[in-house]
């Protein structure tokens, strides 16, 4: 750390550096209020470093500091503005540290992710002192989740408006993800609703590209939705993602969706926090489910020692008002520890949580009622996973089967009769008091004998799985990736 | 055409003792059962008619059964559906539903479709056929 080395402690202000520990950003014995914004950080301290002193610069640079001291800091009760490192943890056999960091409510404008992101992740990312950083987790205080309104649905009045209970909603992505022209897209559409899955969606990058431009695939995509609740009596969704490049375009093409009777539309995380903000108000005024597709949140979610976790995101975005995220498959194709996505699971959907190390809860955290968000798992997973899904995933999460869907060899409409077969049979297992992880199996294989759809399914995909070490997992507990 | 609104629509007609085990998963959860009919199985009919209040005390099976077999023995010819309910803080909703009987011949939907401008069609999904009462 820059600054002086020498005995005598000079006073706080005097001009030059002086190091952030002393200026007050380190503090012991500061206990944090109910009303503080508390975050977790990962750091490692660049060679020669003190961590304490590293922990009070990301505190200083995350909130009131600068690089040297200024006199009108004195013009304003600094005290209260300084965020305060509290504590500073060792993580055991590393060179890194978790540094526990309070902020005052003050310090935050009222239903803004951007001026909350922008205060705390903002700066002090680029830091030079620090080797790495990353934010752990935030413990949002009810007083600042009550200046949000949340998902504009939640998980109980999706569920009641689609008129589903008891049991994982499906989808499927329509694949391949580029190039169908729009009938043909509505096709997939059309086969795998009627088939039984209860949703379909556009990719994150499906927007409005020369080979389907966006109109086109929504007047399709309805006549298949349509089309396919007359075929089975239950209500479906195609999520038409409104994702474009100015908030203009998505307005006008959320508002077509809506016009045709669209009951959801999707955005990618791409968009920005204040234009998911925007999104999610307009969902809310218009009665229609936002779905959010976390397109490049791997950039900066993966890296132990580098980001923003992915329970951090979870959170802006339960508070930003979604009513569906992908938050992992734990058994699928994409990064996901078992704990670490139980962790963010519980953070989307419970009302309170505990800290739970095990999961990579670092605070307790009350949601203060705040509507849930459904989870979606998506991503190379496939019927005869489902123990295991229902297992790690539980009941309220959207499984999304695309190539476990579309890949069926008798086609689209039996690979989602598989899936949903595959659906209700571990339910009742489930209910019946089964121990149906162990039994999951067995219980596929019987139905597999009066189901031809699932045995096909069973026989194509029974080797597959993802049998690779996961790279962000919580720090209390054994590396481990489900097969 | 078979409708597969419910939890479980996909898998072979439930039997009196299948029926029963969700039964008892529902009442060791400590959540209320109902039952309810209709003659209108639109998607979006959120209302069918009750037989019965929702079961909130202790009920026992038995009880759950009898009262799935009179409401068989009075509309035959609806579907019916049995539900559960949880009224524990932050769910309070509809937590299991399922039909527990269908009508013989099930009339199914089709779709109505009204052309409107620039290639915009309004949907409307209809019964085929109202059922006999």
């Amino acid at each position: 750390m820059a600054g002086n080395n020498t005995s005598a402690k000079k006073s706080r202000w005097a001009a030059g550096v002086t190091p952030y520990a002393e200026m007050g950003y380190y503090n012991a014995d500061y206990e944090p209020k109910d009303t503080d914004i508390l975050c977790a950080f990962r750091i490692v301290p660049q060679a020669g470093v003190e961590p304490i002193e590293a922990a009070a610069a990301v505190a200083g640079e995350s909130s009131t500091a600068t690089w040297t001291v200024v006199w009108t800091d004195r013009l304003t009760p600094y005290e209260h503005y300084q965020a305060k490192c509290y504590r500073v943890d060792p993580v055991f056999g590393t060179d890194q540290y978790v540094a526990y960091i309070a902020y005052d409510l003050d310090l935050f404008e009222e239903g803004s992710i951007a001026n909350l992101t922008s205060s705390i992740i903002g700066n002090v990312f680029g830091f030079k002192a620090l080797k790495a950083l990353r934010l752990e987790d935030m413990r949002i205080p009810p007083h600042y989740t009550k200046t949000f309104q949340g998902p504009p649905h939640g998980i109980v009045m999706e569920r009641e408006y689609l008129n589903k209970f008891g049991r994982p909603l499906l989808g499927a992505t329509v694949k391949p993800k580029l190039g169908l022209s729009a009938r043909n897209y509505g096709r997939v559409v059309y086969e795998a609703l009627r088939g039984g899955l209860d949703f379909t969606k556009d990719d994150e990058n499906i927007n409005s590209q020369p080979f389907m431009r966006w109109r086109d695939r929504y007047l399709f995509c309805m006549e298949a939705v349509n089309r396919a609740m007359a075929a089975t009596g239950e209500i479906k969704g195609h999520y038409l993602n409104v994702t474009a490049g100015t908030m203009e375009e998505m307005y006008e093409r959320a508002d077509f969706a809506k016009e045709l009777g669209s009951v959801i539309v999707m955005v990618d995380l791409t968009i920005g926090y204040t234009a998911i903000q925007s999104m999610s108000k307009w969902a809310r005024r218009n009665g229609v489910i936002l779905h959010l597709h976390r397109a490049g949140h791997g950039t900066y979610t993966r890296q132990k020692t580098h980001g923003v976790n992915f329970r951090v995101i979870a959170k802006w975005m339960r508070l930003a008002g979604v009513d569906h995220i992908h938050a992992g498959t734990v058994v699928g194709k994409l990064e996901g520890d078992p704990n670490a996505i139980r962790g963010y699971y519980n953070t989307l959907r419970a009302n309170t949580l505990e800290a739970d190390p095990s999961l990579g809860l670092f605070f307790a955290q009350d949601w203060a009622s705040l509507p849930a968000v459904m989870p979606v798992a998506s991503g190379g997973i496939h019927a005869g996973q489902m123990h295991q899904l229902l297992h790690y995933l539980g009941e309220d999460v959207v499984l999304q089967f695309g190539g476990g869907t579309i890949g069926h060899p008798d086609g689209i409409a039996q690979g989602a009769t598989a899936n949903r077969v595959a659906t209700e049979v571990m339910i009742q297992a489930r209910n019946e008091g089964r121990d149906f992880l162990q039994e999951g199996p067995e219980i596929l294989a019987k139905a597999a004998r009066w189901s031809p759809e699932l045995r096909k399914a069973l026989d194509v995909w029974k080797d597959v799985t993802y049998d690779f070490e996961s790279i962000d997992v919580p720090d209390a507990v054994p590396t481990l990736t489900v097969s | 055409m078979r409708i597969t609104q419910g939890t479980f629509s996909y898998l072979p007609d439930f039997t009196d003792e299948e029926i029963k085990a969700q039964v008892r998963y529902c009442l060791d959860n400590g959540w209320a059962y109902s039952i309810e009919h209709t003659d209108d199985p639109h998607p979006r009919n959120a209302y069918w008619e009750m037989w019965g209040l929702p079961k909130f005390e202790m009920g026992n099976l038995d009880e759950a059964m009898f009262q799935i077999s009179d409401c068989r023995e009075a509309f035959p010819n609806h579907y019916i559906k049995l539900n559960g309910y949880d009224r524990t803080k932050g769910r309070q909703t509809t937590t299991l539903s399922f039909i527990v009987h269908r009508p013989q011949d099930e009339p199914g939907f089709h779709v109505e479709r009204t052309e409107t401008h620039d290639r915009r069609i309004q949907y409307t999904i209809r019964s085929k056929a109202r059922l006999a009462g």
